[in-house]
């Protein structure tokens, strides 16, 4: 399964100036990721996961080094590119949901369906987390679980090549949380689609394919689960 | 209170730094209000003083008492009426003028100065050079407008034909007089400073050209202060009677002096309705903006509480915001409003040749309009400020409540259209704040209508006086004559060449009175077949004449109290002062001025003379006209001419010059409101779907698409809200054409699409150039911090 690499890097860095000092998010990162895969991106707060997941998903460029998405140098990319990737390519899942209150879940879906090349009905899109029948409902009629879920069956509704997925469970309870994993596994598993999670929660490692552990801006260590754990078996 | 060195006043001017762009646009607004109102009262309050000092320095008379002669002896009856303190007694006569290198006819009014140099009442205002000596016969002073129009200076010679005898003048000074603050010509409506003026001859020298020497046929007197007029008036007639007396008035029948009272009201009238409708804008932006800024400081507040402030101080706190958005927009709007006001006053002193201008501003009403616009701008805020002041610590360290939304129900009926998301996000968000949006079109709808009201006012000024000179007085010119003459005249008159067609009409100074209520006017004896002026109806066609009875002008019908059927007392002041009682047989609609009609040859029998005329309406060849201005100007029996083409241009090179300045002032008026509202709208829609916007940005919306959301609705509120603002500004159009309505003109209620193009266009542009602040905005959103932030 691991022929060609859909992302990779070259000594990524990014530094940010702020105000006197100078923050280095990134400090040289070497990394690529796989066809289908689903990896696990685990680090402390201030670790730089999340730097890395904005360059990957073509919200931030880095200040030196090189990142690909396939034959696409996102290091140089200008708005109107990086919009084009996001829009064709990626599929975002964030901490607060982001939902559209003022939509449906059906629509919020559709928010993206429309403007993809590809994409699956939102109904099926809703399916496939499970929550087919809530489809009329408002967000703020859903519970935060189900708001998350909406928003991986909208990330995932237009097919992307990658699914990056910022703390998805930080903002729900152990429970919850795992229905939400349990979302991610599946899709990633019915639809093939890159898929990096990142956490600081290290219970979560074990439903993935590779755990990149990330510290002061590198990557600090990398191991291969030799199987995936279902998520309910997970716990925290 | 502001510079109190305390956290939350830190706190104050922080956060009045952060949202300068919101505060401009409001205090903007504010500003906008107190500077016309404070610009109308200085310039009210200025000219008022002005006038007050001008009359007083220069003694005007407060009853004028016109007469055919009197012997200088009756001055001693006079003077002893009760309430009498001084008076002045004088000739008075009508001229025509020939000046160097001006073909058309001049007339002029020529009054006499007394030996002793300045007359006890009415004085006159010496701009340059002196008046008039005793014993030098050549010699005039001359009114200012006229000179300037001329460029008459002392020393320069012009003749002038008075009683027929023509004689050669020398100006020896250029003057001002409080009687003549307007000029207006005989008849006219409008001034024509070129071809009426006003001049003064030694009291000798006119009495001599007039065969009046030891008489007059003019006395104007001052009356003790709160002594009644009336009785003045009365005892005056009486005294006069026997002299031909037409019957003495007040200041009030006064022309110059009501043109500038009309002038002077309607500056009133501007110093409200304009202010008002700023403040309620102004009060609607200070409560939506002070609403959101306490939702987003919701756990502030509770920190704040929490510590111990009181709901009191929380109050105060949030208050002083708004007090100090008030204050900028007071300062900026008092400043403005001051200098403003100096202008405007300053046009009105050269309009009217004031001889100087007193500063005036009431500081009874500066305190009164600090104090009315420090609390509405507390009323905008008030359901904010009360809210913050009320919220209870521990819920107000919660978030807000998720926004809650529905389906629109239209939604639902049109199930069959197929909306975008980005659409419906649109409509939804509408619909969840409805009054919030019915608030924001309300603001366009109120700056379209002011743009309107400023250049409404100049089509219909224009339309009255086109109309008045192309449907109801169609003759080239008017020849106003000494005595009556046969109407058989006419027909001489026809047969000269360059003339295609003459009309005679026989005019009467009158007094209408019905009951107590009573006007001087002028009764006019029309022929049955007019074909060059007409009376005419509301829809602007041409009445017929009743074969008994008067019509009268709706305006003069309402101030009398009388309509059709009624029986009104006319009393002619003319011949043998023949008192009547005509039934009112209906009423006409007129622009300019008011006036009483009858047939010609029933005016004749009532008035006991044969079938006489004293105004000749002429159609002239334009390729002869000069030959005719010259035969009318030599004919003795003329007593003034008046063009028609003169008027036209004397109202456009003065009014419209004015109007100009004033639709410009108010299109600047309309486009502040319209961008402090569209402005604010479009900033907090950008605070509240900030991140709604950054979160469709990463999924990969291009900055254009989410322009269309953010921009959709303000879209759709700017396209209601100027067709409301197009029907509101209509309502407040007729309002001001109610309000200002006078006895010398009537403004007619027309609306172009002219107007309603420029109104519309103001709109826009102030949106554009708001939605150009958030379009630039829009690029800078923070993608990333959206992701990491809850809402």
């Amino acid at each position: 399964m691991e022929s060609q690499p859909v992302f990779r890097t070259r000594g990524l860095t990014k530094s940010y100036d702020q105000g006197e000092v100078t923050v280095r998010a990134l400090r040289g990162v070497d990394l690529e990721l796989y066809t289908g895969e689903l990896v696990v991106l685990l680090g402390a707060s201030g670790s730089g996961k999340s730097t890395l997941l904005n360059i990957l998903g073509g919200l931030d460029l880095p200040t030196s080094g090189e990142v690909s998405y396939g034959d696409l140098d996102l290091s140089v990319a200008n708005d109107r590119l990086l919009t084009r990737y996001r829009r064709e390519h990626v599929g975002f899942v964030f901490q607060f949901y982001n939902l559209i209150p003022s939509l449906t879940a059906l629509e919020n879906v559709a928010v993206v369906t429309e403007i993809a090349a590809n994409p699956m009905t939102p109904e099926e899109a809703l399916r496939l987390v499970g929550l087919q029948d809530r489809g009329l409902h408002f967000p703020a009629q859903l519970s935060g679980g189900e708001q998350q879920r909406v928003a991986i069956a909208r990330a995932i509704a237009k097919r992307p090549a990658v699914l990056l997925c910022d703390e998805p469970t930080g903002a729900l309870d152990s429970t919850t949380g795992i229905l939400v994993l349990e979302a991610l596994e599946s899709a990633n598993r019915e639809t093939g689609t890159t898929t990096v999670i990142i956490t600081h929660n290290a219970a979560i490692a074990g439903m993935a394919d590779r755990v990149i552990t990330m510290s002061d801006g590198s990557i600090s260590g990398e191991r291969r689960n030799s199987e995936r754990q279902p998520p309910h078996t997970l716990s925290w | 209170m502001f510079l109190a060195r305390s956290v939350l006043s830190i706190k104050l001017r922080r956060e009045l730094w952060r949202m300068r762009g919101q505060v401009l646009a409001i205090a903007l607004v504010i500003a906008g209000g107190v500077a016309v109102c404070v610009m109308s009262l200085v310039a009210y309050s200025s000219l008022n003083a002005t006038r007050e000092l001008y009359y007083q320095q220069n003694q005007f008379a407060e009853v004028f008492a016109p007469l055919k002669r009197a012997p200088r002896q009756v001055l001693h009856r006079v003077s002893e009426i009760p309430g009498v303190v001084r008076l002045s007694a004088r000739v008075e006569a009508a001229a025509k003028l020939e000046l160097p290198g001006f073909t058309e006819p001049v007339s002029a009014r020529v009054l006499s100065v007394p030996q002793s140099g300045q007359p006890e009442v009415n004085r006159l205002f010496v701009r340059q050079g002196r008046l008039p000596a005793p014993g030098r016969n050549a010699e005039a002073a001359i009114v200012g407008a006229f000179a300037e129009s001329h460029g008459l200076l002392p020393g320069d010679r012009f003749s002038v034909i008075i009683n027929g005898r023509k004689q050669t003048l020398v100006v020896t000074g250029i003057v001002e007089s409080p009687e003549f603050i307007y000029v207006l010509p005989p008849g006219g409506m409008l001034p024509d400073f070129k071809r009426f003026g006003v001049l003064w001859l030694s009291q000798e020298s006119l009495s001599a050209a007039m065969d009046m020497r030891g008489a007059f046929n003019s006395v104007v007197v001052r009356v003790q202060p709160g002594y009644p007029l009336a009785s003045v008036i009365h005892d005056l007639d009486r005294v006069l009677d026997r002299y031909g007396a037409t019957g003495a008035f007040s200041r009030r029948d006064q022309f110059s002096h009501r043109f500038l009272s009309d002038d002077l009201d309607q500056l009133k009238i501007m110093a409200t309705v304009f202010p008002l409708i700023f403040m309620s804008v102004a009060m609607f932006l200070l409560h939506v903006v002070i609403s959101r800024l306490v939702n987003t400081q919701r756990d502030i507040i509770a920190v704040l509480k929490a510590f111990g402030y009181s709901n009191r101080q929380i109050a105060w706190h949030y208050s002083q915001l708004v007090l100090a958005i008030a204050a900028i927009g007071l300062v900026l709007g008092l400043l403005a409003g001051v200098w403003l006001g100096r202008g405007l006053g300053e046009l009105y002193m050269e309009f009217y040749r004031l001889p100087g201008l007193l500063f005036r501003l009431n500081p009874a009403w500066l305190a009164l309009l600090i104090l009315i616009t420090g609390f509405v701008a507390w009323l905008g805020g008030w359901r904010a400020i009360r809210q913050a002041a009320a919220l209870p610590p521990a819920e107000a360290m919660r978030p807000e409540g998720p926004a809650r939304f529905r389906m629109v129900g239209a939604e639902r009926w049109f199930s069959g259209i197929r909306l975008s998301q980005p659409s419906r996000m649109i409509i939804r968000q509408m619909a969840r704040r409805p009054l919030r949006a019915l608030l924001s079109m309300v603001g366009i709808a109120m700056a379209t209508a002011i743009v309107m009201v400023g250049n409404f006012q100049f089509d219909s000024v224009s339309l009255m006086v086109q109309t008045e000179f192309a449907r109801v007085q169609q003759q080239d010119l008017t020849a106003t004559l000494v005595e009556p003459v046969n109407a058989a005249a006419l027909f001489g008159l026809q047969r000269q060449p360059g003339i295609r067609y003459a009309e005679g009409r026989r005019s009467v100074a009158v007094r209408l009175v019905n009951g107590h209520r009573d006007r001087r006017s002028v009764l006019h004896g029309m022929p049955a077949e007019a074909r060059l002026q007409f009376v005419v109806d509301k829809d602007l066609q041409s009445v017929d004449l009743p074969a008994e009875g008067l019509l009268l002008t709706d305006f003069l019908a309402t101030e009398l109290g009388v309509g059709p059927g009624e029986d009104l007392r006319v009393e002619m002041l003319e011949g043998d002062r023949r008192i009547l009682s005509v039934p009112v047989a209906g009423v006409t609609s007129e622009f300019l001025g008011v006036g009483a009609y009858m047939r010609l040859p029933a005016l004749n029998r009532a008035l006991g003379e044969g079938p006489v005329i004293n105004q000749i309406l002429l159609s002239v060849d334009p390729a002869e006209k000069d030959e005719v201005y010259q035969s009318l100007r030599e004919a003795p029996g003329v007593l003034g001419i008046g063009l028609r083409q003169a008027m036209l241009d004397s109202f456009y090179d003065t009014l419209a010059r004015t109007f100009l300045t004033f639709t410009f002032f108010n299109s600047l008026l309309g486009a502040i409101i319209a961008f402090g509202v569209i402005y604010n709208t479009i900033r907090i829609a950008l605070a509240e779907k900030g991140r709604e916007l950054a979160s469709l940005r990463v999924m990969g919306y291009t900055h254009n698409e989410i322009a269309h959301i953010l921009f959709g609705d303000m879209a759709v509120l700017l396209v209601f809200g100027v067709f409301s603002g197009w029907l509101f500004g209509q309502g407040l159009a007729w309002m001001i054409v109610t309000a200002m309505q006078t006895e010398l003109y009537r403004v007619p209620l027309t609306i172009t699409a002219h107007t309603l193009g420029i109104s519309a266009t103001v709109v826009f542009v102030s949106a554009m150039v708001s939605g150009g602040v958030a379009w630039w905005r829009l690029r800078h959103l923070d993608l990333v911090a959206v992701l990491k932030t809850r809402e």
